[in-house]
């Protein structure tokens, strides 16, 4: 009865402890800097505070706006019914679940960027167009990613291939050269550093942040914890990646290895952002290449 | 199977009394649509009854054309075939009674419903023919009813160039297929059922992919569809793009029915060219800035991922891994059905969009959700279906074809992995590149301000252009629903191509329907918490204030329609990332001076194969052929007497 539960439990954990991952890595950047920085539980407020606003919609703007925000979280709420977490399996897992997940984001991404040009703004306009040049680089590292770890593991699905490589095969295997890639992922997808600055509003280079210019009230609450929900779907991705093989450990092992790693990774990414600046907009097709050849190299290893 | 037949009488009687009406548009419309709508729902009757219990029937007159008896059959490969063929006709002729209405003083609507009628009895035939002369006098029967129906508005030379490309493209394929044919019958009968190739199995298979797969749009065969489609009235289009291509597909597995199992390499072939044409057909729909010119590329895109599909089947079949060829031939002819199904519905959507705004330039639109807001609906609609996004059909067939080739990973031969791994990477990099080709059709024409004097003035089309495309939308909404009992309809078919016994199919058929399922109860979550955010946001928004303002545009306060982004600037950083490929041609006029008067930037990205592979190849066979134009005076004379040495060569060969 307790395994049937969990994965409810893993549900709910990730749906109110999301927003607490910006406030780990803004408080490791922050210490990094010196400062002393906002409140961890900052991200709560916000939403918060946005929910019980009123809204201002831009004259230009049609139902599809007001869409736009909704399909994004829904899709992003049923892509984590899938994702395994703590060695124990997803919601929902099925043959080919990982194929799901990868265009239940997509889905996300159409509605966000047709919300975007819907305002008929040029600076949302070009964050559209190169959040889906991004996405089109990104989609084949991660399915290649995922393709090799299920060659590997004889499973097709997410809970399958993930938490089923032991130490000793992700050392110098394929797993850690997908661990690699995920990680890479992890910061595009959730536009930080270095491709993206979450803090800079106002600024040209900026993808995800400036499709969302235009949104506001409890619509931008329904962006940012879409959001949240992303970092913490990538991150329970890497993590069950980056795994020492589980199987025969207790409950309570599981869990907290996986609670460390959710914690380890936001403060990994805060010791990336202080440590090093965002990458010029023409060099990011290249990292995101370099990833790609990165799960292809995984790819050909599982292969031969 | 008579029914079959009586369902293409009734359609062909219809073209015939529409011709006779012609005299008066209104009556030869009707005869048109009322005739096509009756026909396809009485032929929908035994394709149904073929589908679920997997009947077989055939019917056999003699005639005096030689080389066989007149045969045709119904087995549920021609039945899923001639489900699309019927079912899009429907909507599609419905739409076009609406759409060729205003045009009726310019043009003859007589004429148009004819060739119309025609064009469809023909693909029934093709689909149901036993015999290859039977066979080949219908497919050119289709091949001509639809270039007669591309040269509907000739008066532009744009559709003449169109027209001509794709008479002498479609006898191309045809001069592939009579050989294909001839080497076929070599033991006397052309009848289906009398074929035992024996020999030559490659040379026939190679002969039956140009032939069939011009038809189809393989790359680099297809460069006639870019320019056909659009110039043909948009119904016609979505007739064309969503059904005729089809039978290119529908020839090359019924062809692979007359050969024993099939070698490894025909499976790598297919799938080469369906990666191809996947790849290269978005990557050139993306630089296009005709929404329907977009489309028909979008058709070659769709082709090859039927054609992965395809030949990750065939290579299930060759390293005997049923599950495997299960899932791509299943995922391969679902998505004939899914993709006949949206690309119809885009085909109307822009022939809407063309019809009342008066362009199909992408960069002149804008804004159009608002004054056409069931236009706007189902092309999203379309547009998700066709990026193959949850939870619309295109998704269903895409599945099965990623699961085939998961299947295909983690099998023991490696070759058959290297296959998985090709068909994943390639099906996502088209799945990226596609949701980047229609955020940009889809965010460019409807959504933002108009961008031209052609979006404002528009207005929503009439019942009979709305209806059509809401049907095709809830035909792709319901598939994609209730996937897996639209892939279990398709058990007898995917057998019958995988040569697997229908007591056996089930065992393997769970590898599709058990992860349908489950997709299934995903899509209603999804759906479920769709409509629960909603909910969520309308409460939490009662009682506050909603205020309307102009676009936040981080401080300027006049933002305009000539600002946004356009279609060619969305598009710009991916095809600056492709330029090898799509070599876009760019012609900038820069601003001079410090008052600069004037500016001007034109891209326009033509076919690469058309440009470096077939115009060479033409303009070297019409350089060659110049030196016999001294044979051609225009004097009626010296013809007469070239017939006479013609007939008497003739009669001293005879002789001899």
């Amino acid at each position: 009865m307790k395994i049937n539960l969990l994965p409810i439990v893993h549900l709910v954990l990730a749906m109110v402890a999301a927003p607490l991952l910006s406030g780990i890595i803004n408080r490791t950047k922050a210490i990094m800097a010196g400062r002393r920085g906002q409140p961890i539980l900052q991200a709560y407020h916000d939403l918060f505070k946005l929910l019980r606003k009123g809204a201002v919609y831009s004259r230009t703007t049609s139902s599809l706006f007001r869409l736009g925000p909704i399909v994004n979280l829904a899709a992003i709420i049923t892509g984590l019914l899938l994702v395994p977490f703590a060695g124990c399996p997803g919601f929902i897992a099925f043959d080919g679940d990982l194929v799901v997940l990868a265009y239940l984001l997509g889905l996300a991404r159409f509605f966000v960027v047709s919300a975007a040009l819907d305002t008929g703004s040029s600076f949302e306009g070009m964050g559209a167009s190169r959040e889906v040049m991004f996405s089109i680089l990104v989609e084949p590292t991660l399915f290649l990613g995922l393709f090799s770890l299920s060659r590997l593991s004889h499973s097709l699905s997410l809970s399958g291939i993930l938490y089923a490589s032991g130490v000793t095969g992700w050392i110098i295997g394929a797993p850690a050269l997908v661990a690699g890639t995920l990680f890479v992922l992890y910061l595009a997808e959730n536009s930080r550093i270095p491709f993206d600055d979450p803090l800079t509003h106002l600024e040209l280079t900026m993808i995800h942040e400036v499709m969302v210019l235009d949104h506001s009230g409890p619509d931008f609450g329904l962006v940012l914890y879409g959001s949240a929900l992303k970092l913490w779907l990538f991150g329970a991705l890497f993590v069950g990646v980056f795994s020492p093989d589980l199987t025969e450990a207790g409950v309570w092992i599981r869990e907290g290895y996986a609670l460390a790693g959710m914690v380890l990774l936001p403060i990994a990414v805060g010791i990336v952002e202080s440590s090093m600046a965002r990458l010029r907009l023409l060099k990011v097709p290249q990292l995101l290449v370099g990833a790609g050849a990165l799960s292809l190299l995984a790819t050909i290893l599982v292969l031969g | 199977m008579t029914t079959v037949l009586t369902a293409i009488a009734i359609i062909l009687l219809s073209g015939v009394l529409s011709l006779v009406l012609r005299r008066s548009p209104a009556a030869a419309s009707i005869a048109g649509v009322v005739g096509i709508t009756l026909g396809c729902f009485v032929g929908l009757i035994p394709v149904a009854s073929s589908l679920i219990t997997g009947a077989v029937a055939t019917l056999q007159w003699s005639w005096s054309v030689p080389g066989g008896n007149f045969s045709a059959g119904l087995d549920p490969l021609s039945a899923v075939f001639l489900f699309v063929i019927f079912a899009i006709s429907i909507p599609v002729s419905i739409y076009g009674g609406a759409y060729l209405w205003p045009d009726r003083k310019e043009s003859d609507l007589g004429i148009a419903w004819f060739f119309t009628c025609v064009l469809i009895a023909s693909m029934a035939m093709v689909v149901i023919a036993r015999n290859a002369v039977l066979f080949l006098i219908a497919w050119e029967v289709m091949s001509l009813s639809s270039f007669f129906l591309v040269m509907l508005h000739d008066r532009k030379s744009s559709a003449q160039v169109a027209g001509w490309t794709y008479l002498v493209a479609a006898h191309f394929g045809t001069a592939f297929l009579l050989v294909f044919f001839i080497l076929l019958g070599q033991n006397g009968s052309f009848d289906f059922d009398h074929f035992a190739p024996a020999t030559h199995t490659s040379l026939l298979f190679i002969l039956g992919l140009v032939g069939f797969g011009t038809k189809a749009g393989f790359v680099p065969l297809h460069v006639w569809l870019p320019e056909a489609h659009p110039a043909a009235p948009s119904h016609i289009s979505a007739l064309m793009s969503g059904v005729m291509i089809k039978m290119g597909i529908y020839g090359v597995i019924r062809s692979l029915t007359f050969f024993g199992p099939p070698p490894e390499w025909w499976g790598w072939l297919l799938l080469g060219i369906g990666l191809a044409s996947g790849v290269l057909g978005v990557l050139f729909a993306l630089a296009q800035h005709d929404l329907k010119r977009l489309l028909a590329y979008h058709s070659v895109e769709n082709i090859g991922i039927i054609a992965i599909g395809l030949g990750i089947g065939l290579l299930g079949m060759s390293f005997n891994l049923p599950m495997i060829a299960v899932l791509g031939f299943g995922g391969g002819i679902l998505h004939v059905v899914n993709h006949s199904l949206f690309k119809g519905l885009l085909f109307l959507g822009a022939g809407a969009v063309a019809h009342s705004t008066g362009t199909r330039e992408i960069d002149k639109l804008g804004g159009l959700l608002k004054p056409m807001p069931w236009t706007g609906a189902t092309f999203l609609v379309g547009s998700v279906a066709i990026c193959g996004l949850p939870p619309l059909n295109g998704f269903v067939s895409e599945v099965l074809i990623y699961l085939g080739a998961l299947h295909g990973g983690t099998s023991v031969d490696s070759r058959m992995a290297v296959a998985g791994a090709v068909t994943i990477g390639g099906l996502a990099l088209i799945g990226g590149l596609a949701v980047a080709c229609f955020t940009k059709a889809f965010g460019i024409v409807f959504l933002g301000q108009p961008r031209s004097e052609h979006a404002t003035t528009c207005h929503e089309v009439g019942m009979a252009m709305k209806l059509p495309m809401v049907i095709l939308a809830a035909g792709c909404l319901v598939i994609g629903l209730l996937a897996p009992y639209a892939f279990g309809a398709l058990n007898h078919v995917i057998a019958q191509v995988c040569r697997i016994p229908l007591a056996a199919i089930d065992g393997v058929f769970v590898g599709g329907t058990g992860p349908l399922y489950r997709i299934m109860l995903v899509f209603s979550i999804c759906l479920g918490l769709v409509a629960c955010i909603v909910l969520l946001r309308l409460r939490l928004l009662r009682g506050k204030r909603v205020q309307e303002s102009g676009t936040w545009d981080c401080g300027f306060a006049r933002p305009t329609a000539p600002m946004q982004y356009t279609a060619s600037s969305f598009a710009q950083p991916i095809a600056h990332l492709f330029r090898g490929i799509l070599r876009t041609r760019r012609h900038y006029h820069e601003p001079a001076g410090i008052f600069p008067k004037s500016a001007a930037l034109e891209t326009h990205t033509p076919d690469v194969f058309r440009e470096l592979v077939f115009r060479p190849i033409f303009t070297g066979v019409s350089k060659a052929l110049e030196a016999f134009r001294w044979l051609q005076h225009g004097n009626v004379h010296l013809y007469v007497l070239y017939i006479l040495i013609a007939l008497l060569t003739l009669m001293f060969w005879k002789l001899r």
